[in-house]
């Protein structure tokens, strides 16, 4: 079991940890826009993580924290 | 040492220098200051200290950034185009508020130039060569004991008010030899630096060195400040000589080895029956208006002399006023003034006023 | 569960004002990250540049001083002869580093300075909004090649890492790139080894990281990175220019 949390206020709605989550899990939440104006990422299946921290590791903004 | 020695001006700045403390230099070839440079090769090593030739005076600047940022004493030296390379640094230096020596002996220009002596550089030295309202302290020498007595004040001042302090001497005070008297122990004033960028061992918050302020009523602030703190230098530090002045008809206003030639003018003319007398600027920033006060209703005018094409005469008349007529004489491109060419502009003056 | 990645200590924990997807922000954690993991930032001092990056000084816990444009090789050099026994790197970029500051760079590389460099190579100015850089690709659209980069009018991009690699003062000159999760992690590594290398006083230690700017190159975060990979690399190919055996 794994598991992801986003800082959704720092989070710039750039897409890299979309593109490289291996589980394709991480999507754009478009009902919620963070105080930027962005559309934070967030983890649609938790129960899928694998705590790979792919999506962390190509964060630039370190909005992404793994947990294992 | 406490001893008098026979040494030549461009090596008494660097030994005044370290007998001040200060264990870094970074410096890069020019005449007629060389001889400074290699002066420091020599004795920095055997003091523990650091000297270090750099890539060009644009570099050796900013490592004097570097090594201030640190808070250590820093010296850096060069001539008239040396000094220009250098602008930027001085600006930043100024902006981050940290505390530095600079030397200039000055040469002919501009462009190459020459390399005889001159006094060009006055408005690149206390009007800001660099960008942006900012000022050096400007101590101008007359003689190797004031190089000496000066560079060691110059590093107490950068200390005292975090300022860059720049000794502006000229290719005659440089090269020329005279008896130098040191004394055995130099004051140090030692100031807080916890302000410096040393690393914080985990004992304090990270400290920043910068100069830019993105926000234009930050950066107001910041120029607010430097402004009280020349303010407060201007009220502290005014340093001038009155030579003869008491009954002057005329009084030279003339700086550095200017300065002396005109006290062999002031002995000529006293020969010829005209009293002459000298006011000396020491601190060329902060302008000494305090000695033109003080000696205004003396003379019938002034007259300013320089190794230029006159620059020091204009802050003479914004300091005067108007309330006294101010001449100039001088000479360029690293020709000398001469007693006879100044005698003969104070008859031209005289016939005028009497 | 613990937690196994989170954002390093010698990071200040404030947002970043690099644009959305710009891989500066990377770059920054994996020094942040070296920091910490060889527990260093007590006494570090780092210097930034003039440039996207003009103001890291707010994002590093260490102590930090701003350099003029393309001078922080020199103010770097300045603090490690002032402070032998601290820890001093630069981070800059391809205006600042290969245009401005070249002499700079050559010559803290050429005395084998104990120092760190970190080197940005986007091809393009950013903060001024993408002009033509050193590193600008032939053909490469700029603000100020708007037709492409034409090498008849300006020149060929300069390779730093094998020009630096020519010298005989470097310890440690190695290219990485940001592009993907495996080579950030190769990447870091880079980094490691360069502070190790100062830590070991064994000389100059050069890191050039080639890096996106979606915003001037016109392209979205992912297809950025696919431009550093497909058309960056092969001009820029990675690897260890000097001291591939260095111990440290």
């Amino acid at each position: 079991m794994a598991k992801v949390t986003f800082r959704e206020e720092r989070c710039k709605g750039c897409g890299l940890c979309i593109q490289v989550c291996p589980k394709k899990i991480i999507r754009e939440n478009q009902e919620k826009l963070n105080a930027k104006g962005y559309f934070p990422a967030e983890v649609v299946d938790m129960d899928k993580c694998i705590g790979c921290a792919f999506c962390a590791t190509i964060c630039p903004d370190c909005v992404i924290t793994v947990e294992k | 040492m406490g001893q008098k020695l026979l040494m030549k001006g461009n090596e008494v700045i660097a030994e005044a220098a370290i007998r001040a403390g200060c264990r870094h230099y970074f410096g890069y070839p020019i005449t007629p200051q060389t001889e400074l440079m290699h002066y420091m090769a020599k004795r920095m090593p055997a003091v523990g200290g650091v000297f270090l030739q750099a890539e060009s005076e644009v570099a050796a600047i900013n490592m004097v950034y570097g090594a201030a940022s640190t808070g250590h004493r820093v010296l850096t030296s060069s001539s008239s185009p040396g000094i220009s390379l250098k602008q930027e640094g001085i600006s930043y230096i100024a902006g981050a508020q940290l505390p530095a020596v600079i030397v200039n002996i000055m040469r002919g220009g501009p462009g190459l130039g020459g390399i005889q002596p001159s006094q060009s550089d006055y408005f690149q030295a206390t009007k800001g060569g660099g960008h942006g309202d900012y000022h050096m302290v400007v101590l101008a020498p007359a003689s190797i004991q004031e190089l000496y007595e000066l560079t060691v004040d110059a590093f107490n001042i950068s200390d005292r008010y975090r300022v860059m302090t720049m000794i502006l001497g000229d290719g005659v005070l440089g090269q020329m030899m005279e008896v130098v008297d040191f004394r055995d122990e130099e004051i140090i004033e030692t100031y807080d630096k916890s302000w410096a960028a040393n690393g914080h061992g985990n004992k304090r918050e990270h400290n920043m060195i910068t100069s830019i302020h993105l926000d234009p009523a930050v950066l107001e602030q910041w120029n607010i400040g430097f402004q009280n703190k020349y303010k407060l230098i201007s009220q502290n530090e005014q340093r001038y000589e009155l030579f003869n002045c008491d009954d002057a008809e005329i009084i030279l206003v003339a700086y550095g080895s200017v300065a002396r030639i005109c006290k062999g003018v002031i002995k000529e003319a006293a020969a010829q029956g005209i009293k002459l007398g000298l006011l000396r600027p020491i601190t060329l920033f902060p302008f000494p208006a305090e000695a033109f006060e003080k000696v205004l209703n003396i003379p019938k005018a002034f007259l300013t002399v320089e190794m230029s094409s006159g620059q020091m005469v204009e802050d003479v008349r914004l300091t005067i006023e108007g309330r006294k007529p101010v001449y100039f004489t001088g000479r360029m491109g690293g020709m000398i003034p001469t007693v006879n060419d100044i005698i003969s502009k104070v008859k031209e003056i005289k016939e005028k006023h009497d | 569960m613990e937690v196994v990645f989170k954002a390093p200590h010698a990071l200040v924990d404030v947002p970043m004002h690099y644009c959305p997807g710009c891989t500066h922000g990377i770059a920054h954690r994996l020094v942040a990250e070296a920091i910490d993991e060889l527990d260093i930032e007590g006494k570090t001092i780092g210097v930034s540049p003039v440039g996207c990056a003009y103001n890291n000084y707010l994002y590093f816990n260490c102590d930090m001083v701003q350099a003029a444009h393309g001078r922080a090789p020199a103010v770097a050099t300045g603090i490690k002869r002032s402070l032998p026994d601290n820890i001093v790197f630069t981070y800059q970029g391809d205006g600042d580093l290969a245009a401005i500051g070249t002499a700079e760079i050559v010559h803290a590389a050429t005395r084998g300075e104990n120092i760190t460099v970190v080197f940005i190579n986007n091809t393009i100015y950013g903060m001024t909004s993408g002009q033509m850089a050193p590193t600008t690709l032939l053909g490469q659209m700029t603000t100020t090649t708007p037709f492409g980069r034409d090498p008849k009018v300006n020149g060929f991009p300069i390779r730093i890492s094998e020009m630096l690699a020519t010298l005989e003062g470097p310890a440690y000159i190695e290219r990485v790139s940001l592009h993907d999760v495996r080579h950030i992690r190769k990447a870091k590594e880079a980094v490691k080894k360069a502070f190790k290398v100062q830590l070991a006083r064994k000389g100059f230690s050069l890191v050039e990281v080639l890096s996106t700017c979606p915003t001037n190159w016109g392209l979205n975060p992912v297809e950025a990175l696919k431009r550093v990979e497909k058309e960056m690399i092969p001009h820029y190919p990675l690897g260890v220019f000097v001291g591939a055996d260095l111990e440290v």
